[in-house]
């Protein structure tokens, strides 16, 4: 019987430290779906990967084995060994894991409850595997647009993204403890990224003076800059801008520390002590921890910001119970649609068995039939496919009736019994129809 | 009569201590900080009372025990306090002022007063600028004080990234800094008039402006350290943790000469050479 299976980590059960080694990288992505098309044992495979969290969603008919080869997989992609992080994962099954995604689809799961974000990260994901890598199949691709249905459903009839404090809008709070009021202030903005904008778009809405734009390239930079009306500076002069910044935004993809500790510590005299505060929204981060050491300096990367989200989050929990309601209705109509799959292979068989003995039949009878017409016999045709379909009908439909039903495999049972498509090898060969079936299965 | 005036004063100051610590740590409800400020207020004005009728009495400005001064530095500190809150309007510098003024008070009101003979030498216009002068100055490094504190408790949380209740409450950073910042500016002008006027007044009762006495010296280390704090403020640019560990620095050079020079040291400022007279 095929499971489905969701093995992953977030940011709770995974520190950034870990989180950084699967980060989102395009040859990381690769290797993951490389690893799972290699293996036997895995059926269909869908890897996401985003700054909070890592998950693998398969199915397969063998779960010990395939369980085994997504952790291989994912010691591949980080190149650490397995026991370094096998603590951090989390593995859910069936229903479990149909939750789980749902959950995460509709941001329950997120480190910001509701931020919008992740949905967007799914979809990408579902893209990639399903268009690029086609490594999706039935299941998957219906468990997806499930998810996605449910997320629709948990934006629109819940408020929980309405009141979204978003890890933005918790560094704007974060900023006003730090500074008197934000009118005035400088802000840099390092790498772009939906997160990264949001907060310069929070910052600017309070009053922000000015905002600078680097990146890596100088077409982006301005890019950006002219959205928000900011000036796009080189990439090369962060250095120079640092000392007259008070807010600086890091979002890149580089892997290593875009700020170090020495250059902030030698900007430090320049800007006279001034405070200087650091969002790091990057993962990999981009400024050195170190730098928080530094009198006056401050850096929040992206687990800090949970904290100061959830002393918010008391106001959205009635939404999120909501949420997490129509999470479970979602995911118990997709349990009742995977359970007709289940019943499918016994009516598709059923079906083979039927036209299997009918065919034999036929040809058993057409010495006798020889002298009809090409018209008659046609009619025959008719007539016998006629017949068998009738028989079989009412036992379909009651197949498919108690599909989501206890008993389920009870009937199941009975029909494979009644039918014999279970021992169909020695029975048939009592019946001397060995070349009819193996023709035609 | 003086003592009612006291006894009002202090117990409107305490029920004010304890409304502002329920306004910082239970609730931040805007009636509780309002019914704290009236009270301290109210105290403010009954302390003002008592401290002219005082005045009255003894015809020399109420600071020449130990108990008297420091219910005046209570004053000085409840005063600047509420000046501060005109200009900044920070609720929550109550919180840490207020228990400041009212343990100042306690303690006041604890030690026995003792019948003191006025030496007719204190009946000076002089002594009195110079012991307002440096109470009020007193009263603004009280402010600086607590904002270090609030400045240093708020740094932590934010550093350490523990946020809590009480991030929540105390105001920004580079608010606090301000605070501590004004108030050494406001602070150090009185501190340093109030020397100088100590020492004219020196010069006429007793003949030269300098006398080495301990007191003195310690003032002028005190006057020293928050020369240096301001210094390093204006031109070097200190701010933030360091200027605040500093300034909690001179809080306690500033409170031990306050103690210590009228208590232990062997000074004429002591207030038994003041009750008396005799070194005078």
């Amino acid at each position: 019987m095929t499971m489905i299976i969701d093995i992953g980590m977030n940011h709770i059960s995974a520190p950034v430290e870990l989180r950084e080694c699967f980060a989102n990288d395009d040859l990381k992505t690769l290797t993951a779906f490389s690893c799972m098309r290699e293996s036997d044992v895995v059926k269909e495979g869908i890897f996401i990967s985003t700054c909070n969290r890592v998950e693998t969603i398969i199915t397969t008919e063998y779960p010990e084995e395939a369980r085994r080869a997504v952790i291989s997989m994912f010691s591949k992609i980080g190149g650490i060994s397995d026991g370094k992080f096998l603590s951090n994962l989390y593995v859910f099954e069936d229903m479990d894991a149909v939750i789980h995604l749902f959950r995460v689809a509709s941001s329950l799961d997120s480190m910001v409850l509701g931020e919008p974000q992740i949905l967007g990260q799914i979809k990408d994901a579902y893209h990639r595997a399903s268009i690029i890598e086609k490594s999706t199949g039935v299941i998957l691709n219906r468990l997806m647009h499930r998810a996605f249905h449910a997320a629709k459903r948990v934006r629109t009839e819940t408020g929980i993204s309405e009141s979204a404090v978003s890890v933005s809008y918790a560094a704007v709070e974060l900023a006003k403890k730090i500074f008197y009021g934000l009118e005035g202030k400088k802000v840099l903005l390092i790498g772009a990224g939906e997160m990264a904008e949001l907060a310069a778009r929070h910052l600017i809405g309070q009053g922000v003076a000015t905002l600078f734009v680097a990146n890596r390239s100088f077409n982006k930079a301005v890019q950006v800059a002219d959205l928000f009306k900011g000036r796009a500076i080189l990439f090369e002069e962060i250095g120079h801008y640092l000392v007259e910044t008070d807010i600086v935004i890091t979002s890149t993809g580089a892997k290593e520390y875009i700020v170090s500790y020495d250059i902030i510590k030698r900007s430090i005299r320049g800007r006279r002590n001034r405070p200087l505060f650091f969002i790091d929204i990057a993962v990999p981060r981009d400024v050195d921890p170190e730098v928080n050491k530094l009198p006056n300096i401050y850096v929040y990367d992206i687990d800090d910001l949970i904290n100061i989200v959830q002393e918010n989050s008391a106001q959205r929990k009635d939404e999120a119970i909501k949420a997490e309601r129509i999470v479970q209705e979602e995911a118990i109509r997709f349990e009742r649609w995977l359970k007709t799959l289940e019943v499918v292979p016994t009516i598709i068989e059923l079906k083979e068995r039927t036209e299997a003995l009918r065919r034999a039949e036929m040809e058993r009878s057409l010495p006798s039939l020889n002298k009809l017409t090409e018209q008659q016999l046609q009619a025959v045709e008719a007539l016998t496919i006629s017949i068998v379909e009738k028989i079989i009908n009412d036992p379909i439909l009651m197949l498919k009736s108690k599909a989501d039903r206890q008993g389920r495999d009870n009937y199941l049972d009975v029909t494979r019994k009644l039918f014999n498509l279970d021992m169909e090898n020695q029975k048939r060969s009592c019946y001397g129809q060995r070349q009819a079936v193996g023709k035609d299965s | 009569m003086s003592d009612l005036l006291f006894y009002m004063a202090l117990s409107l100051t305490l029920l004010s201590t304890g409304g502002f610590i329920v306004y910082i740590v239970i609730k931040e409800h805007e009636r509780v900080f309002l019914l704290s400020w009236i009270a301290l207020s109210a105290g403010f004005v009954f302390h003002t009372l008592f401290l002219a009728d005082r005045y009255y009495f003894l015809g020399v400005a109420p600071v020449i025990t130990l108990k008297s001064s420091l219910s005046f530095f209570a004053w000085c500190i409840t005063g600047t306090y509420l000046f501060f809150h005109a200009r900044y309007r920070l609720r929550v510098l109550g919180s840490f002022v207020a228990p400041l003024a009212a343990i100042m008070m306690i303690i006041s009101a604890v030690i026995p007063g003792t019948e003191i003979t006025v030496n007719p030498i204190l009946r000076s216009a002089w002594f009195i600028v110079h012991v307002a002068t440096i109470f009020i100055g007193h009263g603004f490094f009280a402010i600086t004080f607590t904002s270090a504190v609030m400045y240093l408790i708020q740094e932590r949380r934010i550093k350490k990234k523990t946020l809590g209740s009480f991030y929540k409450r105390l105001p920004s950073l580079e608010t606090l800094d301000s605070i501590n910042h004004h108030s050494i500016i406001y602070g150090f002008p009185f501190l340093t008039v109030g020397m100088i006027a100590g020492s004219i007044y020196a010069q006429y009762a007793l003949g030269s402006y300098w006398r080495w006495d301990p007191k003195e010296v310690w003032t002028l280390i005190t006057w020293m350290a928050y020369a240096m704090l301001l210094h390093e403020r204006l031109a070097v640019g200190w701010r933030g943790r360091r200027a605040a560990m500093m300034s909690i620095i001179c809080f306690f050079i500033l409170i031990f000469t306050f103690i210590g020079g009228s208590l232990w040291l062997n000074s004429y400022h002591t207030f038994k050479n003041l009750g008396a007279g005799a070194g005078l």
